[in-house]
């Protein structure tokens, strides 16, 4: 993963190539290799029972990083995705009671709607950079979301009886979460290639000035993903809510930057126009085999974040190298 | 001329948006006095510090979304380093603190620089990092400070031979800010230096071909707003006599503040009096709502959407700009 291993420029834009065209081979191969060296470090740690869990913990984590990978696909990112998901899932929890499950988990995602169409129309109209954007929206839903607890705080929790089943129950030795996550997914797979919507993404994360000039109307498409991206944030939330049943105000913000991670690791570009879906799966996997692989050797939180920020950092550059070669 | 004029006309627009705010205040409290503006003074200092680096990193054409997670790192390292040391090493601690913010600006300029990933990214992956750092040295709010640094920005100003009463209106807070602002930025500014971040900020292409060292210039932006960062993290164990290893909402305030402050985002234009005039005004916003008994969560809120107003206007702006 470091720059400097490799020798000539021919091996280099060759490897480029590869991982460019290919992704999910090389991903794979990392992803064969990490397992590898954790079977090397504890071998009692694989079994049936492990790889379910590992699939269990990965798929909100791949949700969430669902929304970076279509936002970078236009060049932006979406740093909003951990409060949005932090709403949806406490608004269910605490509006429960009082309202039954379904209005409840309606109005989460109404919530986690509305965080996406903020940062939309700020991306859309007034051209805002999205990081800056997406971060500010982040800040005003949190401080709503205090405001909320506040007039909540005495109706007590239930967590509605569908997400504890999708979170945590268990079909065949596989979590059902994958329920929700394979048509999901499939879903994503067959939009950013086959629909007009994702070549949209394609085209303005390439050149945003040639899409306009072919007449793409950009805020449209701006308005739509991160609404998009809001909703899917909120889904991953609910599900969240059902795997680890707590609703705290900070539940999936530790979710943020591994987000963003594995969907770079997966190979999407952050400067949009290259990636897709299929490598930021693997990429979430990864990551979730890394933080095993982690916590077997009592790295403590600050060492992870170092980590996931170098990771960032050396992928970037890596791709930038490569498609300078290339 | 018509530029320079402008600058300045906005920055005097600032400063009477700032006396209408204090009037405002005064009429909201008829007891704002000399404690409110220190309270005023401690809780702008950190926020004024984070904005200065802010604001020589964009004039320089580039930004730091790592700012709020040095200041996180110095403020640790600071409060570590103090915890039950002697005044003299408390020195030592403040030195090594600013050498520690001026290197971990530098490591994210030279970063830019030589990996040529842009620096929004950068930063951002930065920001991981530094926040890491900050959790290792300290897991938890802990650590202290000396009492001689925590005088240094809390109450009036009092100086040997001037009748007390002469100067104690004038919070220790806002001359910290002006000392430290003049004694760092001002002789940059005068220099070859300054000259080089304006003409790396409005057009990087034309200052290369001109014989600036584009990427020197472009690091050493970068470990001002290091060295000011260091101080905004030191400003904030000053305030509170702890370090504080989560950062503040430093980020977005700092942007917002510059862009209030008219410095365009994007490079080359702006000062430093605008920033700064602009994170007392949105202070004074601020705790004009807690005076108003507004309730600090939707006291926060109401600050978040006036910071994304003034950024998503900022972005009109500088989009327009771009278009003539």
């Amino acid at each position: 993963m470091t720059i400097t291993t490799t020798d000539t420029p021919t091996a280099l834009s060759r490897l480029g190539r590869l991982m460019v065209d290919n992704p999910l081979l090389p991903l794979s191969l990392i992803l064969l290799a990490l397992i590898g060296a954790l079977a090397i470090l504890n071998p009692a740690i694989l079994s049936v029972f492990w790889v379910s869990n590992t699939l269990k913990i990965a798929i909100p984590l791949a949700m969430l990083a669902a929304c970076q990978t279509l936002t970078m696909l236009t060049g932006g990112i979406d740093l909003s995705v951990g409060t949005a998901a932090t709403i949806a899932a406490y608004v269910t929890a605490t509006a429960t009671p009082l309202i039954g499950a379904p209005a409840a988990m309606g109005i989460a995602m109404a919530c986690a709607l509305a965080i996406g169409m903020v940062n939309g129309t700020g991306i859309a109209f007034a051209r805002v950079h999205p990081l800056i954007m997406t971060l500010g929206t982040g800040l005003i839903a949190t401080g709503c979301l205090l405001v909320y607890q506040r007039s909540v705080i005495s109706t007590g929790t239930i967590y509605p009886e569908v997400l504890v089943w999708l979170g945590t129950g268990r079909t065949w030795n596989l979590p059902n979460g994958l329920f929700l996550f394979i048509p999901f997914a499939a879903l994503i797979l067959w939009a950013q290639r086959r629909t007009g919507f994702g070549r949209l993404l394609y085209a303005i994360g390439s050149n945003e000035a040639a899409a306009r000039l072919s007449g793409v109307r950009v805020w449209q498409v701006h308005l739509a993903l991160y609404s998009l991206s809001g909703v899917i944030a909120g889904l991953s939330g609910l599900l969240y809510l059902g795997m680890v049943k707590t609703a705290s105000l900070s539940l999936a913000l530790p979710l943020d930057l591994p987000s963003v991670a594995a969907a770079v690791i997966g190979g999407t570009s952050i400067f949009g126009g290259r990636g897709g879906y299929g490598g930021t799966i693997l990429g979430a996997l990864i990551l979730t085999v890394l933080a095993t692989m982690l916590t077997l050797l009592q790295m403590p939180e600050g060492g992870r974040r170092i980590l996931y920020g170098a990771i960032i950092l050396a992928v970037t550059a890596l791709y930038i190298r490569l498609t300078d070669h290339s | 001329m018509m530029r320079v004029l402008a600058a300045n006309g906005w920055t005097a627009g600032l400063a009477g948006l700032l006396v209408l705010l204090l009037v405002v205040t005064k009429l909201i409290q008829p007891s704002f006095g000399v404690s409110g503006l220190d309270n005023l003074a401690r809780s702008a200092l950190p926020f004024a510090l984070a904005t200065v680096g802010m604001a020589v990193v964009v004039i320089a054409g580039g930004i730091d979304l790592s700012i709020a997670a040095m200041m996180a790192v110095a403020s640790v390292t600071a409060a570590v380093l103090m915890d039950g040391a002697g005044d003299g090493q408390a020195v030592f601690a403040v030195l090594a603190v600013l050498v520690v913010g001026l290197a971990m600006g530098a490591l994210n300029g030279a970063l830019i620089v030589v990996t040529r990933v842009p620096d929004i990214v950068v930063t951002l992956a930065m920001l991981f990092v530094w926040q890491g750092v900050a959790l290792l040295i300290l897991n938890a709010p802990g650590g202290g400070a000396a009492p001689w640094l925590r005088a240094l920005a809390v109450g009036g100003v009092t100086l040997p031979g001037v009748p007390p009463a002469l100067t104690d209106w004038l919070p220790r807070g806002f001359v910290f800010l002006a000392v430290v602002v003049a004694a760092i930025w001002w002789p940059i500014r005068r220099s070859k230096l300054g000259l080089m971040f304006y003409a790396v900020g409005s057009d990087s292409q034309a200052a290369y071909r001109s014989g600036v060292p584009v990427g020197p210039v472009r690091i050493a932006a970068y470990a001002v707003c290091g060295l000011f960062a260091a101080l905004a993290g030191l400003a904030v164990t000053m305030g509170t006599g702890i370090g504080e290893p989560i950062p503040g909402p430093y980020l977005l305030a700092s942007v917002a503040a510059v862009v209030l402050g008219g410095v365009v985002l994007g490079g080359g234009r702006g000062g430093i009096l605008g920033p700064i005039l602009a994170v007392i005004v949105l202070r004074l916003v601020r705790m004009d709502l807690t005076l108003l008994s507004v309730d600090p969560n939707t006291a926060a809120i109401i600050e978040g959407l006036i910071m994304v107003g003034v950024v998503m206007f900022g972005a009109v702006l500088a989009t327009q700009g771009r278009k003539t």
